[in-house]
């Protein structure tokens, strides 16, 4: 294949390669060369790499022209729920940039890094201030690594008291996907338990679940319905009484910011997304941090090492602990993402307590207000007096009236402009189309996102066929998701390959 | 509107059951190709495996979600529908001839009873269960 394009004519950068054309002039070389086949053996060195060849003008635009088609939340509004799509503040960008901390060397001695080793510290004893937790670790690398290290760490905890029956754990069915293979991948099962009407934990079903089987249960809250779990004592509670322990999924801790803590609702680990809650950059497959924060009865288990101060103030000396006998070992190499803790260290300083708690309480507001508006126009799964930082809305009434699913609706928002929410998410809730508008959006924002939706629900009755085959603003129309499944073809291949 | 036939047996997980003597052939309901959308892969059990009723036995996944199988019925599995591995789409087209996807020679007929009938199961289905 050598005619695929990007569909307004954007060619592959293999595509725009002329033999020869290079973006660097080097001067000539004044020491004498050999050539790399007599250095590595002619047998290592490979001749028919498809290289592009281009200039560094071919290279710009080219780059260029993909991040146009890129939508990002410096773009335009992002309501993909359970994502927490804030604003990232610029001034992240800058303290992540300072040269002390961009151009540190993993290896370097401590006593030369001990900046970083303050931040780290520091980071993590906000964190672990911030969920009402004893310690923390940063090293992670994203929300569901997290998820797999606490998993660990409830294990060992089980295991050294000699309790290994313990293979048992309990996942709600609302959950996101990442906690039963989390919970898989350490070798534990899985026994799902149902929501109950109101879309929160079935105390009953629990009740009957728990065991000297139990090793933990895995918790949002607020939970994948937008919902805060009011009956979190009593089930902290069971779970204990039990013998297990309990983690909470930290993907929606931006609704409790500076307004209650997991620790003290009796959680014994969690973790937390700093791309959501504390404004690091998302996806990308850029590095990420899922740090994870546990009560003193998990705390021997953390990743080694671990970060040590000895002294106070100005004369406090920081160094590396890797004397941890019970640690569940390393999870990532070196010290996690450092850049990344910096971001969210820059975030949680220059907001403050207070800051945060207004954080917490923006979201909720900014969700209830979506929810108060849009009432009438779509359905709200499980219907409650108010929800937290985001809502759940059902197309199911445009399915049954019009034959219009949420999909539909989805990509006809992509015509107005806006990134579409998370849809057919939560699992229990059909034609789920989850809606988490975040802190940093205006009143303005959010009345132009609304009324677009209203306009597409009348738009449902009138010419549901619009809906049906939308997005027609974009730069492509609907993708055949099926055929992006079964036909996966990713690489492209030199007409001269082998 | 989904085609409920007349002479299957249903679950609440959305699985059919035909009976032809000892052996149970079981596949997802239209209803369910319908909630899940175009179905790219499928996940079936060898035969020979020994299932409990409501054991799961699978999964299947569509562009939206995986989801899994939950076997109707105790018994051994004698043949999987291997033939639609790469036909996937069949389970969409055709959920209750072509789209088949295990057949369970049943170890307790009496659990038929547990199953639901058509107009039963049509009304679950009606009333959002999922």
């Amino acid at each position: 294949m050598s005619s695929i394009e990007i569909a307004d004519g954007e060619p592959l950068i293999f595509e725009k390669s002329r033999t020869g054309r290079t973006a660097a002039n080097l001067p000539e070389c004044d020491v004498p060369s050999i050539p790399a086949s007599l250095l590595l053996g002619a047998e290592n060195l490979r001749n028919n790499l498809p290289l592009p060849e281009v200039s560094e003008l071919d290279v710009v635009r080219h780059f260029t022209h993909l991040s146009q088609r890129n939508y990002s939340i410096d773009g335009g509004f992002y309501p993909l729920g359970s994502c927490t799509m804030k604003y990232n503040p610029k001034v992240n960008e800058k303290t992540a940039g300072m040269p002390g901390f961009a151009c540190m060397h993993p290896l370097q001695p401590e006593e030369t890094a001990q900046g970083a080793l303050a931040l780290m510290y520091e980071l993590q004893k906000m964190l672990a201030e911030i969920c009402g937790m004893a310690a923390a670790t940063l090293q992670p690398a994203a929300g569901a690594h997290g998820e797999l290290l606490s998993m660990m760490m409830v294990h060992a905890y089980h295991r050294e008291r000699g309790d290994e029956k313990r293979n048992i754990v309990i996942i709600p069915d609302s959950a996101h996907g990442t906690n039963p293979a989390s919970a898989a991948r350490c070798g534990f099962k899985v026994k799902g338990i149902p929501s109950n009407e109101r879309g929160c934990v079935n105390l009953e079903s629990l009740a009957q679940t728990v065991n000297e089987n139990t090793a933990a249960l895995m918790l949002t809250n607020p939970n994948t319905v937008g919902l805060f779990e009011s009956d979190i004592q009593e089930i902290c509670r069971l779970v204990h009484e039990a013998g297990g322990l309990v983690y909470c999924d930290g993907a929606n801790m931006n609704a409790m910011l500076g307004i209650t803590r997991p620790g003290d609702m009796g959680f014994d680990v969690m973790h937390f997304n700093l791309h959501k809650t504390f404004s690091t950059p998302h996806g990308g497959g850029g590095p990420g941090c899922g740090a994870v924060s546990v009560q003193p009865c998990l705390e021997p288990y953390l990743p080694t090492p671990t970060i040590k101060r000895i002294g106070k103030g100005a004369s406090a000396v920081y160094s590396f602990d890797t004397d941890r006998p019970k640690s569940v070992g390393k999870i990532h190499s070196f010290y996690g993402a450092f850049l990344i803790a910096v971001r969210a260290y820059t975030y949680i300083r220059s907001l403050g307590a207070e800051g945060l708690r207004e954080i917490g309480e923006n979201a909720v507001l900014n969700a209830n207000y979506i929810r108060a508006r849009l009432t009438g126009h779509y359905d709200i799964a499980y219907d409650a007096k108010f929800c937290m930082h985001e809502v759940v809305l059902s197309a199911n009434r445009q399915k049954q009236l019009n034959g219009v699913r949420a999909l539909d609706i989805s990509k006809r928002l992509m015509d107005y402009g806006y990134h579409p929410p998370t849809n057919y998410f939560p699992l229990i809730v059909p034609e789920a189309l989850m809606i988490e508008p975040t802190e940093t959006e205006s009143k303005q924002t959010l009345d132009k996102f609304i009324d677009a939706m209203i306009q597409i629900s009348k738009e449902a009755e009138t010419d549901p066929e619009l809906l049906r085959s939308a997005p027609h603003n974009t730069v492509v129309s609907r993708l055949d998701e099926t055929a992006a499944v079964k036909n996966l073809d990713l690489r492209w291949e030199p007409l001269f390959a082998e | 509107m989904a085609k409920v036939p007349e002479d299957l047996k249903y679950s609440k997980t959305h699985e059919w059951v035909r009976v032809n003597g000892k052996i149970a052939t079981v596949g997802i309901t239209d209803h369910a190709q319908s909630e899940l959308g175009d179905i790219v892969y499928l996940d079936l059990p060898e035969a020979g495996r020994i299932l409990k009723i409501e054991d799961q036995f699978g999964e299947v996944e569509s562009v939206k979600a995986v989801s899994e199988l939950y076997s109707p019925l105790s018994g051994e599995v004698v043949e999987s529908n291997t033939g639609i591995a790469d036909k996937t789409e069949t389970v969409n087209e055709d959920p209750f001839e072509k789209g088949w996807l295990v057949k369970i020679r049943m170890s307790d007929s009496s659990e038929l009873d547990t199953l639901l009938g058509a107009a039963e199961y049509k009304s679950f289905a009606d009333e959002g269960g999922h």
